[in-house]
């Protein structure tokens, strides 16, 4: 296990114990081992990755500064912008676009000296809970290849949990980091609402959308969120704060930290078995030294169909520039420029973006908005105002990160059984607060997710009970046996 | 038009002149190679977001304090979803509900009347890019190419009250606001580059009516000319409309300007559902009040302050008064001028007449005239200490216009001094007095406009180089000896 950790392995580097080129080629040949079974990627930079690894060997040899994930190699969400390597989104629209310029956070990322593997599968343009909406391929469980790794960051999640890569970037947007980190038994962290610069994140919804990791532990994920956390003048919603070092809260102690339960994460809608797992960690958080008590989110009910407005109409206008006029897909017999338009967006685009985008369009048209998307936002609100109002009380939240384990493909045919994936993860993106997934046992042998809910900007606290916790448990560190894909 | 009134309303869109786009470092450059001023940003590929460009907010808050808004603590930008191939992203980053500014007026001088026209609005927003059809005409053209360098170039967007009742005000106030923010230097506003645009939504009612009538909105409005001529094409459409037992429909016509007619382009049934809602990509602007008050202490004086100032203080016409503060280049001109050479009356005259007329005849703006205001000051100094006539002045500013050589160099080159010595006048004055004696004996019977033709025929022996009040004090003298 500690081979595969951030922290484990950047020992290993500094002490020449192995190379980056080494690691790299390691977690290549391993891609190239089992990913025709998992499916986590949709583009191996194989060339490039050896390349940058030589190039952080060699700086090693001379003994220059090297950042602080140097040789590390990693797997990036497909819908962040990578110069040069193509970024589809996992849509037949975009299949060909290769962007002309990287997303903030892969510069960063390549800044600190990390390799990147490969872009990993989604749910097209991030919609969807289960990575069964990609235009191209699902992605499978590690843990069982009959079942979704979540979504819509499945791919990022699927190659952490495999082993593929050290760590992955996703994007959350209702969820999408944290429930395929639960269902894959990795840890995953939504940060604050702009505390990582969206630029060259392609967009679904913005005002919800936030980059993040995937990472194998706690500590993993403190030394990510040190890379790509920070202000960027590229991006008007990116905060003007002062980003901590997130390893200084990897604290093993939670004395008298004051942790609420809220009642309506529980009960109808949530597998008793994963409620047990939770209460047990609730339990344990408890016996450390945690102050608990329930709590109530009462607007908890309308998150959901708020968002199933807000992210709508957002993506409806978001995605109208995928016109086949200037880049990705075009058809190629088009009568004139409407039905090139609009033929191109109909073979383009898959069912459930199709879908999210007509209720956008529709909940913004004159004479609807006001019913629809003004009280969207009102609502919206009045989650937000529930979370300030717990915050003035309590340090974190807990709930389950997901109703279910895994499932297996196929048996959420019906929308709305999918869209209450995210039924505890979506009211989070409303508010623009921090959330992390831990690992914390397995029901019927795949993996539960614990979600610690901050404040704004209280990734530091969520770091701290999730370590304190994963130092103190035996449950939190999951590793498949990758049975299936041997 | 008799019976009938027009209600006209004008919607007015200014190119600002910063530097950069709206939303990114791109040039905003007029011209260039297709597709040379362009980014991911402006080009709109997945995963850009934007970042206002401040100065961009600025000139909009300057302009909005100089047509008398009242500028917005709290405003924000909203996405105008449509699609088309001009637009990058298929949403115009614009402002709907909370605009800058609001609820601004100026005031228009038609045959000598003052009137206010009340405007209701200016919000920013960004251009799109320019489509170039192939082909002869947009709808037989099968295919386009696009040029994006426009794309992200900001825009105020100005609307009117329907205040304006006819094509005359409605050139009045479109003159009138070109020239405000010309003065405010926040935008070229040539409206053959496209820095200016103007599209006029118009009606017509029964005289007397206090309802509106239905409008039409009329676009491709490309020079002052057509803005004029297309308003009154589209009232009369509408009175022979109405005339003839027809209702007028509220639709989008466009202005053709070489057969003057206005055609319809969309009815209000295919108009669009543009599904306006905030720009999540921008954060609100929250408009500090010192700000404003900054920059409205810092605008500079507008041109009815300047026109009333030029009446009262320098004691000019009205008239003039109005035509040199119409344009700023025009009121720098004399700005400068006077302040060199303070003859207020006489600066004044020498650019309604010659500068003007020599600007008309040329077709030319006074930035491209070679002339300068200090040259126009060394010649009238030149006239009033007698060196030059008049006469020989407009000859010599006529090189200036030209050449933009000094006016001295100009005298000496040419050899254009007056001549005032009298000894050198008084022998051409004996001459012209023996070869005229019938002029001579008309005078002595006491026909003094005789002397005039002498006059003349002595300039015309020194090539009008005598100075006239030499020529005339001599020649007086002479004929009473005589």
């Amino acid at each position: 296990m500690e081979l595969s950790t951030i922290h484990g392995l950047r020992d290993l580097l500094a002490n020449r114990e192995i190379s980056a080129e080494e690691l790299t080629n390691q977690a290549l040949e391993k891609i190239e081992k089992i990913d025709d079974k998992i499916k986590a990627f949709v583009t191996v930079t194989k060339d490039e990755a050896i390349q940058v690894a030589r190039e952080i060997d060699q700086k090693r040899s001379k003994g220059e500064s090297l950042g602080p994930l140097a040789g590390i190699p990693m797997a990036l969400k497909d819908n962040m912008c990578t110069e040069d390597i193509k970024t589809t989104c996992s849509s037949k629209i975009l299949y060909n676009f290769i962007p002309p310029y990287s997303a903030k956070v892969y510069e960063k990322l390549l800044g600190a000296g990390s390799i990147l593997l490969g872009k990993t599968n989604m749910d097209e343009f991030a919609m969807g809970s289960s990575t069964e909406n990609s235009g191209f391929f699902p992605t499978c469980n590690p843990w069982d290849l009959n079942c979704v790794p979540g979504g819509s960051s499945g791919g990022s999640a699927a190659a952490v949990a495999s082993g593929e890569a050290v760590f992955a970037l996703g994007s959350d947007t209702g969820g999408s980091i944290r429930q395929p980190a639960s269902f894959c038994g990795v840890v995953g962290l939504k940060p604050t609402y702009g505390a990582v610069s969206r630029y060259g994140l392609i967009a679904y919804a913005s005002s919800l959308d936030q980059i993040g990791p995937f990472t194998r532990d706690v500590t993993d994920c403190a030394l990510v969120m040190n890379a790509i956390t920070g202000h960027d003048s590229f991006d008007s919603t990116s905060a003007l704060v002062d980003y901590p070092d997130y390893t200084r809260f990897l604290v093993n102690d939670i004395k008298d930290m004051r942790i609420g339960i809220p009642r309506e994460y529980f009960g109808e809608g949530i597998e008793p078995e994963v409620e047990a797992k939770i209460r047990e960690a609730i339990n344990k958080l408890e016996e450390l030294g945690a102050v608990v008590e329930e709590c109530s989110l009462p607007h908890t009910q309308y998150a959901l169909p708020a968002y199933y407005i807000i992210a709508p109409a957002e993506c409806s206008s978001n995605l109208a520039r995928y016109d086949g006029v200037r880049y990705g897909l075009r058809v190629e017999d088009a009568d004139d420029i409407v039905s090139m338009f609009s033929r191109t967006r109909d073979q383009g685009f898959g069912i459930e973006v199709k879908r999210r985008i007509m209720l956008g369009t529709y909940a913004l048209s004159s004479g609807y908005y006001d019913a629809y998307y003004l009280k969207a936002l009102k609502v919206r609100n009045l989650v937000k105002q529930d979370f300030d109002k717990a915050f003035e009380k309590f340090d974190c939240l807990i709930t389950p990160t997901a109703p279910s384990v895994a499932f297996e493909f196929g048996s959420k045919a019906d929308t709305i059984a999918m869209y209450k994936q995210d039924v505890c993860t979506i009211p989070i993106n409303l508010a623009g607060i921090p959330a992390l997934s831990l690992p914390y046992g397995l029901v019927n042998n795949m993996p539960v997710g614990l979600q610690f809910v901050g404040k704004a900007f209280g990734e530091g606290n969520l770091l701290r009970v999730a370590y304190t916790l994963e130092q103190n448990s035996d449950q939190t560190r999951l590793e498949p046996s990758l049975e299936g894909v041997k | 038009m008799g019976q009938y009134e027009a209600v006209i309303g004008l919607e007015v869109h200014v190119e600002l002149k910063t530097k950069t786009k709206i939303f990114c470092g791109c040039p905003t450059e007029f011209g260039g190679e297709p597709n040379t001023h362009v980014c991911p940003i402006c080009l709109g590929l997945p995963g850009v977001l934007p970042v206002l460009n401040k100065k961009v907010l600025e000139y909009a808050i300057k302009a909005g304090l100089a047509i008398n808004c009242s500028i917005a603590e709290f405003s924000k930008f909203d996405r105008k979803n449509y699609f088309y191939p001009d637009l990058t992203k298929a949403f115009q980053t614009s402002q709907y509900d909370l605009p800058i500014a609001e609820h601004g007026h100026l005031d228009i001088n038609v045959n000598g009347e003052i009137k206010r026209i009340g405007i209701t609005r200016l919000h920013m927003e960004e251009d799109a890019g320019k489509l170039v059809h192939q082909g002869d005409t947009i709808s037989s053209s099968f295919s386009s190419l696009a040029d994006y360098n426009r794309a992200g170039v900001p825009l105020v967007e100005i609307v009117s009250e329907p205040d304006l009742r006819s094509a005359e005000e409605a050139k009045a106030y479109l003159e009138m606001l070109k020239a405000i923010i010309e003065y405010i230097d926040v935008s070229d506003v040539k409206m053959e580059q496209g820095s200016l645009r103007c599209d006029a939504n118009i009606s017509i009612r029964p005289v007397g009516s206090k309802e509106l009538g239905t409008r039409t909105e009329v676009k491709n409005l490309n020079s002052f000319r057509s803005v004029q001529r297309a308003i009154e094409y589209e009232i009369q459409r509408q009175i022979d409309q109405v005339e003839e037992g027809e209702r007028i429909i509220q639709e989008t016509r466009t202005w053709d300007e070489n057969k003057g007619v206005t055609l319809s382009l969309r009815s209000k049934e295919e108009a669009h559902d543009y599904r306006y809602f905030p720009e999540p990509d921008l954060t609100p602007l929250v408009i500090s009040r010192d700000w404003v008050a900054e920059l409205k202490n810092g605008l500079p004086e507008l041109p009815e302050a300047k026109k009333a100032r030029l009446i009262a203080e320098h004691g000019l016409p009205e008239y003039d008064a109005g035509v040199i503060t119409s344009s700023r280049a025009l009121a720098e001109f004399y700005d400068k001028t006077v302040c060199i050479h303070p003859d207020y009356k006489g600066v004044s005259n020498w650019i309604m007449v010659e500068l003007l007329k020599l600007l008309n005849a040329e077709n030319m703006e006074i930035s491209e005239a070679k002339i300068s205001p200090e040259g126009l000051a060394k010649m009238l100094t030149m006239i009033e200490k007698n060196i030059i006539s008049g006469k020989i002045a407009k000859q010599v500013f006529e090189e200036m216009f030209n050449t933009g050589k000094d006016p001295e160099a100009i005298v000496k080159e040419k050899g254009l001094v007056q001549i005032s010595d009298e000894g050198q006048i008084n022998s051409i004055v004996e001459q012209v007095i023996a070869n005229n004696p019938k002029s001579v004996e008309d005078f002595k019977a006491g026909k003094e406009k005789s002397i005039g033709f002498l006059v003349g025929q002595i300039m015309k022996e020194t090539k009008g180089q005598a100075n006239p009040g030499v020529v005339n004090k001599l020649l007086k003298d002479k004929l009473n000896e005589l």
